[in-house]
């Protein structure tokens, strides 16, 4: 192996270790956005843009939750949100804000995803 | 109590324009919070509904020079659809638009590169597409010879000058997104794509400005512009199939809300118009005329008709409609004129709950989807893991040139792989059948009942109301052999069979009466033409029958211990008759005229006649059946030899119900059962699967995890079948989604090399991607026509 080849696949070797960190470790202590409605349904605005921001939501249980949707891309991949728990699939237009209401009964972590399960989100009910 | 509301607000620029209107919403009269976010472009107040309204408060706003908006609170099933529809319109024109673009592009590339293949670029000798070219590129060499005179770097130029209207118009939106999603540390689809023609096309940018550089160092200078026309060129055609065939999985439910009929004659004020169905309520007399639909649910009040209710109950035949009985909005009246009165309208019509059932059901998600959801998660970030190893042990072990065989097999890595189809491979699935089952008159209520149903074992059939049709009617009328028509007065007049008369007489005196058995002998008369004449001196006697007179003649009606008191004899030719109908299950009336027996009718809730076949093809589907009653074992006996079914359990109570199911789930089975969800609740709930029969409007939606439009067993049948038709595909979509990528992504890494000495080259990958998504879709459609009507 001479020096080329070795510096190639340190390369390799750190690339794919950036890759991996990126995507799966470095995302995960984003903190949560906490609903603060004092009253009526608890509203947590989120930007779908590629992805969700926050992409991390935090609700309390037993009262009506409002997740508002905007969607700022027109890429098909975002064009729907589910909340599979909920049984809620959504059609998001671009463009516009599309209001999710619904009222969590139980604690827990629970997803929201795009149509196909691959841009996620995280709803935290407490 | 106090209430919020979302108010729409445009033209703020800056965070002290969303200062200003939070200030003046604040100080606005019964204003309790309020916070206007800037991003959002939302102002969300909470307020006391006695002292102000949104649309007051979006006055207040309008009033600090700012566009204010009070939006629909959420969008109608049908508003979503359009939308949906129209960017679905819009997506389809686009991609058509640049995947035609891209692919004369594409063919233009392959024209030029040819002479460049000529001279054996490094992957000639290995891909099976240059080699396949060989033969077109001599071709094109003698009709235009030049083309092989001009100078590489020309070539190179030329090549650049076609890549960039592909790379920068028609493919930007994958650059676009896949830098969106990396933002949000999220990667997809367009990740690959954008990372793997952008890498192909920044190399050839080096390669064709700089060719000496490459050449000093002992590597071709090589383009790749052919292959990323043609990745781009393929996934935008496959992505524009794909947008197509999406477009048809919604097609049930876009079929459901086209029922919707948009207006009504409705009387108002004694006069007849027609009036928009939003503006029909409650209580209204709406007239509907020969072929057209029934705006809304109701009762007829006048006339008789036939109604055709296969749109929502699957049922082929139409049913006849008169006075007293409900119709269902949506569905189509026949050749007759009615008068109905308007019962449910808006969104609690029958019609308005199933579009919501089936929205709620396409939404949800099937438990086998968990497998593909984890895959999905980490799919994007293991493939480009992969692409980069493949890259350095194609660097490090390959043949020379070694960088570029590095890149190639990196690109198509990236470009076979597919995460679309994985994700798509359930959604699709469950959308198509769920959609197929509401045409069929079958409502399933997601994903979940829906691969539970596919898996059971066992068909628990409850007997009333399920095997039978619930309600009970007249069987058998037997005229005693003494008995002759009374010849007195209009008695006579009425009737000469001796069959017909007991029939009119007992209707006479159980048209006043409110006992279910009453109510079968009635609506048997009508049945027969026969309209019952109003008794005089009517007399109920608690557990033993009713008495009064019918055009002067004296008639009771009851059961033996009526005869007692009257004195009368019971007719022995009948006694035979009245332990033969009681054995199969019947009641019998005996019907007394004159003072002496006249015969007696037998009623009994009679078998459906679809259940026989219903229950073979059950049995033919590998479906253990068992018929559950609380009737006596003969007669249940009886029944369950009738209809074919494997066992049968008599004398249960509702909780004996409860024990069986569970003990059937304890030998390991997987039970679905089939009941009307009256005495049968807690068994329906303890099943896997609990399959609630409607009957028209009376449908208990909510009961069931399956509800049937249609209330008889062949609606489960269909259920069961759907239901494994839809699993079945899935388990194909799985299946297909999962081996396409274990197999795609190592031989795009070049895993066949060193045995075959084969590879793929990127475009080939790219048309293979485009192949595995679309086909995933397609599969799923054919669900469409899943289960035939009958």
């Amino acid at each position: 192996m001479d020096a080329t080849q070795l510096l190639v696949t340190l390369a390799g070797v750190a690339a794919i270790a950036w890759v991996n960190w990126y995507f799966f470790v470095a995302g995960r202590g984003a903190p949560a956005a906490i609903a603060t409605a004092p009253t009526g349904p608890q509203e947590v605005p989120i930007v779908v843009d590629g992805g969700y921001a926050p992409a991390s939501v935090a609700v309390q249980s037993g009262r009506p939750v409002r997740l508002l949707f905007d969607r700022r891309d027109n890429g098909s991949c975002t064009e729907e949100v589910v909340l599979p728990e909920f049984g809620i699939r959504r059609f998001l237009p671009t463009g516009k804000v599309t209001a999710v209401e619904f009222t969590p009964r139980r604690k827990g972590t629970f997803a929201f995803t795009c149509g196909m399960g691959m841009i996620r989100g995280k709803l935290i009910v407490r | 109590m106090p209430d919020s509301a979302t108010i729409d607000v445009s033209g703020m620029t800056c965070a002290a324009c969303s200062a200003r209107v939070e200030r003046a919403l604040k100080r606005a009269p019964g204003v309790t919070d309020a916070h206007v976010n800037l991003v959002t472009a939302q102002a969300m107040v909470g307020f006391d509904p006695a002292a102000t309204s949104p649309d007051q408060l979006a006055a207040v706003v309008r009033a600090t020079g700012y566009g204010a908006e009070v939006p629909l609170p959420d969008r109608t099933a049908e508003e979503e659809l359009d939308q949906r529809d129209s960017a679905r319109a819009r997506e389809e024109t686009e991609l058509r638009r640049k995947a035609l673009m891209s692919l004369a592009a594409a063919v233009l590339t392959m024209l030029f590169s040819m002479p460049l293949a000529h001279g054996a670029g490094p992957g000639a000798l290995v891909d099976p597409a240059v080699r396949l070219m060989q033969p077109l590129s001599h071709a094109l060499e003698s009709v235009a010879p030049w083309l092989y005179r001009l100078p590489g770097d020309a070539l190179r130029w030329l090549l650049l000058l076609l890549t960039v209207p592909v790379v920068f118009w028609a493919g930007r939106h994958f650059y676009t997104r896949a830098w969106a999603a990396f933002r949000h540390r999220s990667a997809d689809m367009n990740t690959l794509i954008a990372v793997g023609t952008g890498a192909a096309f920044l190399f050839s940018l080096a390669t064709t400005v700089a060719p000496g550089w490459f050449r000093s160092r002992a590597v071709p200078p090589d383009v790749y512009y052919e292959a990323v026309v043609w990745i781009i060129a393929l996934i935008l055609l496959g992505n524009f199939f794909e947008a197509r065939a999406k477009g048809r999985t919604s097609g049930a439910i876009r079929r459901l809300m086209g029922l919707k009929p948009a207006t009504a004659r409705v009387r108002r004020n004694g006069q007849d118009r027609d009036l928009p169905i939003a503006q029909v309520v409650a209580g209204d007399e709406i007239l509907i005329r020969p072929g057209e639909r029934i705006p809304v649910d109701g009762t007829v009040l006048e006339g008789t008709t036939a109604v055709d209710e296969s749109m929502l109950t699957g049922e082929p035949l139409p049913v006849t409609r008169g006075p007293g009985d409900s119709v269902i909005g949506a569905t189509v009246n026949g050749t007759g004129a009615i008068r109905m009165r308007a019962a449910r309208v808006g969104r609690d019509t029958v019609l308005s709950r199933i579009i919501a059932l089936v929205r709620e059901a396409q939404g949800s998600r099937a438990p086998v989807q968990q497998l593909a959801d984890r895959v999905s998660a980490v799919f994007v970030p293991v493939v480009i893991s992969i692409a980069i190893a493949a890259a350095v042990l194609w660097f490090d072990l390959g043949p020379d040139p070694r960088g570029l065989h590095a890149l190639v097999s990196a690109v198509t890595v990236l470009i076979i792989a597919c995460p679309c189809a994985m994700g798509l491979a359930v959604p699709t699935a469950v959308m198509v059948g769920t959609g197929r089952g509401a045409e069929l008159g079958v409502l399933i209520k997601g994903g979940a009942a829906l691969q539970r149903a596919g898996e059971a074992t066992v068909v628990v059939l409850d007997k009333t109301g399920t095997i039978t049709e619930g309600r009970p009617a007249v069987t058998a009328v037997v005229p005693s052999s003494e008995f002759r028509v009374p010849s007195a007065t209009s008695f006579e007049l009425g009737t000469r069979n001796s069959e017909l008369a007991i029939l009119r007489a007992a209707a006479s005196l159980e048209v006043l009466s409110e006992h279910p058995i009453a109510a079968a002998i009635v609506r048997a008369a009508r049945e027969r033409g026969i309209d019952p004449p109003a008794a005089t001196g009517f007399a109920a006697l608690p557990g033993h029958g009713v008495t009064g007179m019918v055009d002067g003649v004296s008639v009771a009606v009851g059961n033996p211990r009526l005869l007692e008191p009257l004195g009368i004899p019971a007719a022995t030719d009948l006694v035979d008759r009245a332990a033969g109908l009681e054995e199969g299950g019947a009641t019998v009336a005996w019907v007394v005229i004159g003072g002496s027996v006249a015969g007696l009718i037998g009623v009994a809730d009679p078998v459906r006649p679809s259940s026989a076949g219903a229950v073979q093809s059950l049995r033919a589907m590998g479906l253990e059946v068992v018929m559950l009653t609380g009737d006596r074992p003969r007669a249940a006996e009886r029944v369950g030899r009738e209809i074919g079914v494997d066992r049968v359990v008599a004398e249960l109570l509702p909780e004996a119900k409860l024990a069986e199911v569970r003990r059937l789930q304890a030998e390991g089975q997987v039970v679905a059962m089939a009941g009307d969800g009256l005495n049968d609740a807690p068994a329906l709930a303890q099943s896997d699967v609990g399959i609630a029969m409607g009957t028209g409007t009376d449908v208990a939606m909510e009961s069931g995890q399956i509800t049937l439009m249609r209330g008889d067993l062949r609606g489960v049948r269909d259920a069961i079948a759907l239901s494994r038709s839809t699993m079945r595909v899935i388990r194909q979509n799985l299946f297909w989604a999962l081996i396409y990528n274990v197999i795609g992504i190592p031989v795009a890494a070049g895993a066949l090399y060193p045995i075959l000495g084969l590879r793929l080259s990127p475009a080939m990958a790219a048309a293979a991607m485009a192949f595995s998504s679309v086909s995933v879709v397609s599969n799923s459609l054919r669900l469409r026509k899943a289960v035939s009507k009958e």
